[in-house]
């Protein structure tokens, strides 16, 4: 028996917001989040430039709580404490109550501390929370320990595409029977020398540093890669049962995923975009939905010459001539790219648009490469129809990894 | 050293670490059970009680320091 999925709450913070309204207001405002960073090490690097956190983290939490806590796990928390207030603090049994936040890196920040000590102090001077801050599945469990969640704790990884693929594992979770709601999102912190300077390494970062508010420029002739951005998305997911039970307001309906690889190259996306096109017509036909039903698309969009295009390719290949009226948004623009956490903030921003049928614009998209046949390139927000309506958030990870997530209008 | 004045030291420790009001840290607290501090912290506030009075303290003695009044007394005579 397959359940009905709703979306009764949501939390972020993020480069451009410490929450989800504030983090609205700019994205719709085209405001980017970009800036230099602020750190000694960035003079020796090609890339200087990323999406840091709007609100400092260790302004919120309590110092005992931050120390134990990797970055990734206090924007996690941050999220999903703000998304549990606005789902109204559900009444759940814990056995019913799952967790599924993704990340792509892990705690990299924290281990990479704990390495400095190692090398400087020695042993005996690790912290006895190092590891607990370093696992991948730390965002997941220190959201579930804050809930008392037990209807199971998961951390799914694939890179870039992580966040999106834990909202898909979330809604199996109630789909199946084996959770009434479910904390899902992504969450990512990685920030540091080491991965600015692998992910430089693969020039896939932008090198505007001259001007990092127009860095990060999905779909124009001038964009030259990615730029790293830090935060988290939450949102929680319930049985439109449970949710209609407790009198909750329901802000979105899951519609359906659908997951893939491209088998094509391990860092590189299929030119084609067969892959990320499988992946979008499977989520539709788990939604019983047609293309002529999609408003609008939170696209990747990363801002890399060739993954912009592919993905065109497939949102093109998956739609067909629907792609025309689609209005697709790349919010990564502002935000920077979130990589475990963007699928999961995305999802937000999707559902935003949704609920206030205004499509967020993609900044810094001065001359639309010709190569981009996509209905892009509006400089304030767009108003999408009345009615019911879906929206279409895609994520694609290093890996291969294609996710495609729908959701419907109340 | 006095009593007071390490027993106010350890006391912005398990603060900092366990999150526990300072004036509640009193010597007749026990870590586990009265002051929330699990094996992990405590782990935590001996390596900042050894950095911050230049004390070595073993886990075989560690273990045994069940209250603030244990630490305190074990800081003081060791340090």
């Amino acid at each position: 028996m397959s359940r009905e999925v709703v979306v009764t709450g949501m939390g972020m913070t993020t480069p451009v917001g410490g929450d989800v309204e504030s983090n609205w207001e700019a994205i719709l405002a085209g405001r980017p989040g970009i800036t230099v960073i602020d750190e000694p090490w960035v003079k020796d690097h090609p890339a200087k430039i990323a999406g840091i956190l709007a609100v400092d983290p260790l302004t919120i939490l309590e110092k005992h709580e931050t120390r134990r806590m990797d970055r990734s796990q206090q924007s996690a928390l941050i999220a999903a404490r703000e998304a549990w207030a606005n789902a109204g603090s559900p009444e759940v049994d814990p056995e019913r109550l799952g967790t599924v936040i993704a990340t792509g890196i892990g705690g990299i920040t924290s281990l990479m501390a704990s390495y400095d000590i190692l090398l400087e102090r020695g042993p005996s001077r690790i912290s006895p929370h190092m590891v607990t801050m370093i696992m991948p599945n730390g965002p997941a469990a220190i959201v579930g320990l804050e809930f008392g969640a037990r209807a199971g704790v998961h951390t799914p990884v694939s890179a870039c595409s992580s966040g999106a693929e834990a909202i898909s594992y979330a809604a199996r979770m109630i789909q199946s029977g084996r959770a009434d709601i479910v904390i899902a999102g992504g969450a990512e912190a990685a920030i540091h020398p080491i991965t600015m300077a692998g992910f430089a390494a693969m020039r896939a970062l932008s090198t505007r540093n001259d001007d990092p508010q127009a860095a990060s420029r999905p779909y124009d002739i001038d964009r030259d890669g990615f730029v790293m951005g830090e935060g988290a998305g939450i949102l929680i997911l319930e049985s439109e049962e449970h949710a209609r039970a407790r009198g909750a307001e329901i802000l979105g309906r899951y519609a359906g995923a659908g997951l893939t690889s491209d088998g094509h190259h391990i860092a590189q996306p299929d030119p084609e975009g067969a892959g990320a096109a499988r992946a979008i017509t499977f989520a539709l036909e788990e939604a019983g939905l047609t293309p002529a039903d999609i408003a609008h698309i939170n696209a990747h969009a990363t801002s890399t010459p060739q993954g912009d295009i592919a993905e065109a390719t497939a949102i093109r290949r998956a739609l067909g001539s629907a792609t025309d009226t689609v209005y697709v948004a790349g919010t990564k623009s502002m935000t920077g790219h979130l990589l475990g956490g963007a699928g999961a903030i995305e999802s937000i921003y999707s559902i935003l648009a949704m609920r206030d049928r205004k499509a967020p614009p993609t900044a810094n998209l001065d001359n639309i490469d010709p190569e981009i046949n996509l209905n892009v390139g509006h400089n304030g927000p767009v108003d999408l129809p009345q009615g019911d309506i879906a929206v279409l958030n895609n994520s694609f990870g290093f890996g291969g990894h294609d996710v495609a997530v729908i959701f419907r209008s109340v | 050293m006095s009593q007071e004045e390490v027993l106010s030291g350890l006391a912005i420790i398990v603060n900092e670490v366990a999150g526990v009001p300072v004036d509640q840290i009193t010597m007749e607290k026990r870590f586990v059970d009265d002051l929330d501090v699990d094996s992990l912290s405590m782990v935590e506030v001996v390596m900042a009680a050894e950095d911050k009075w230049g004390v070595k303290i073993p886990d075989a003695d560690a273990k045994n320091l069940v209250t603030v009044g244990d630490a305190v007394t074990y800081i003081e005579a060791n340090s």
